[in-house]
């Protein structure tokens, strides 16, 4: 079967940053970055993606959602959390709404600090995730056939 | 019959592949022509292959069973025309595979995916005219041709001595207007997208998930060869030269599907009825004329 990180599909999900995260994800699929060269895509939807990509801090309203587009993606998944705000709060940490970084939501599996992270950050953080992706696809398959000897 | 049995039985092994390297050739292209390196030629490999082994979440059991269908029919619909059987049961076929699709989208709670089925239904709706006036183009233009018209494929191809596009030009052009729909291609891909960044997630697709989404994927495959297949019938007749002439014509057609989807943006669904309709009026209806009344 093909490895999964060689098709990593994309969701990207911005909490409460203040976009210029965002525009610096953006930026990784434009043709200076370009991204799709190993194949990856922008989905937009939780039922198609691999990695969770998350920029911003997670508050009270949002936690919900974040969950929720979490619970949505099928197995094997992995989140990475991009600027200094999905990795612990960063500026707005004090804030009162604010709750801190993603892993107070979901378990992160890759940080990526910066404010706002560069592309190039971005992209390593992304593969630095396809990594650990491969560690839970092989887990994720021992897991299934242990299922299938037990039925 | 060996050579009707051969050809069918190469479909099934080889249809969903040659339209997965003309998938990975069209990212490839795509991405050149936006100035990008773009991805890996067997990329869409890659990603059926992923999404296979991938967990399967679905809120409906009964989708397995759909996607599945639809996965069938496909290939069935591509066998029937390989194997050379009646032109008008190929596109009945198509239909009927077609609406697996929808089931597949409806079968399942968000308003995302009932749209897109919606929608879908929407795009049959533009281009089902087209594809019987293109059946019945077929069986006059071989009629003139040979005197006693053909729906069969293989009369098509083996009682003409000359192609038949040179009585269906109209036809032809209407036929390859569709196939834009059925390509899911811009300025028309309405129901469900290759890119991201759709008003409605990813149209029908949008709660198929893992194997499911795999098994749509592979369908779309079959269904882009088969309909390949059909734009090399217009070129195809009983001399050797006919075969590198289809060849080459089907890849120029894909080429421009390509351009086109690079070029345009999306089109609302009132506009791509009421254009679909008009090129099947003016192309098709025009065609169907001059065949009936002039030759």
């Amino acid at each position: 079967m093909a490895k999964i990180a060689k098709s990593p599909w994309l969701l990207h999900y911005d909490g409460s940053s203040c976009n210029g995260c965002d525009i610096e994800v953006l930026a990784c699929l434009t043709p200076i970055y370009d991204v799709e060269r190993f194949g990856i895509i922008n989905t937009g939807n939780p039922k198609h993606a691999d990695i969770f990509l998350v920029t911003g801090g997670i508050n009270e309203k949002n936690k919900a959602v974040v969950k929720q587009l979490y619970d949505q993606m099928p197995e094997p998944k992995v989140v990475v959390a991009v600027g200094i705000c999905a990795c612990n709060g960063g500026v707005f940490k004090d804030a009162y709404n604010i709750i801190g970084g993603v892993d107070k939501a979901i378990p992160v599996d890759v940080y990526v600090p910066g404010c706002a992270a560069r592309p190039e950050a971005i992209i390593d953080g992304v593969v630095k995730a396809l990594g650990v992706l491969d560690e839970k696809q092989k887990a994720f398959k021992k897991a299934k056939k242990t299922k299938g000897e037990s039925k | 019959m060996f050579y009707r049995i051969l050809s069918a039985a190469l479909y099934i092994l080889f249809g969903g592949v040659i339209a997965g390297f003309l998938a990975g050739l069209d990212r490839k292209f795509s991405a050149r022509m936006q100035g990008r390196k773009g991805p890996s030629v067997l990329q869409p490999f890659y990603d059926v292959g992923k999404l296979f082994s991938k967990e399967t979440l679905a809120l409906n059991h009964g989708q397995f069973v759909i996607a599945f269908s639809f996965l069938l029919l496909m290939i069935a619909t591509g066998v029937l025309f390989f194997a050379g059987v009646d032109i008008l049961l190929v596109f009945l076929a198509l239909s009927t595979a077609a609406m697996f699709l929808v089931f597949a989208a409806t079968s399942s709670n968000s308003a995302m995916s009932t749209m897109g089925a919606q929608r879908e239904m929407m795009q049959m709706l533009a281009y089902e005219p087209m594809v019987l006036i293109t059946a019945v183009g077929f069986y006059m233009a071989t009629t003139i041709m040979n005197g006693t018209g053909s729906f069969k494929v293989m009369d098509i191809i083996t009682k003409s001595d000359l192609p038949v596009i040179l009585y269906l030009p109209g036809i032809f052009v209407g036929f390859v207007f569709m196939l834009t729909i059925k390509f899911r291609k811009s300025p028309f891909d309405i129901s469900t997208s290759h890119h991201a960044h759709q008003e409605l997630v990813k149209g029908v697709t949008t709660d198929l998930s893992g194997r499911n989404l795999g098994m749509i994927e592979l369908a779309h495959w079959y269904e882009t060869t088969f309909l390949l297949g059909v734009v090399a019938l217009f070129f195809l007749c009983n001399k050797w030269w006919s075969i590198p002439l289809a060849i080459v014509s089907t890849l120029i057609i894909y080429f421009i599907e390509t351009i086109i989807d690079n070029v345009s943006a999306r089109v609302k669904w009132e506009l791509m009825v009421k254009l679909a309709w008009c090129v099947t009026i003016v192309c098709g209806g025009i065609n169907l004329l001059v065949l009936q009344y002039i030759f």
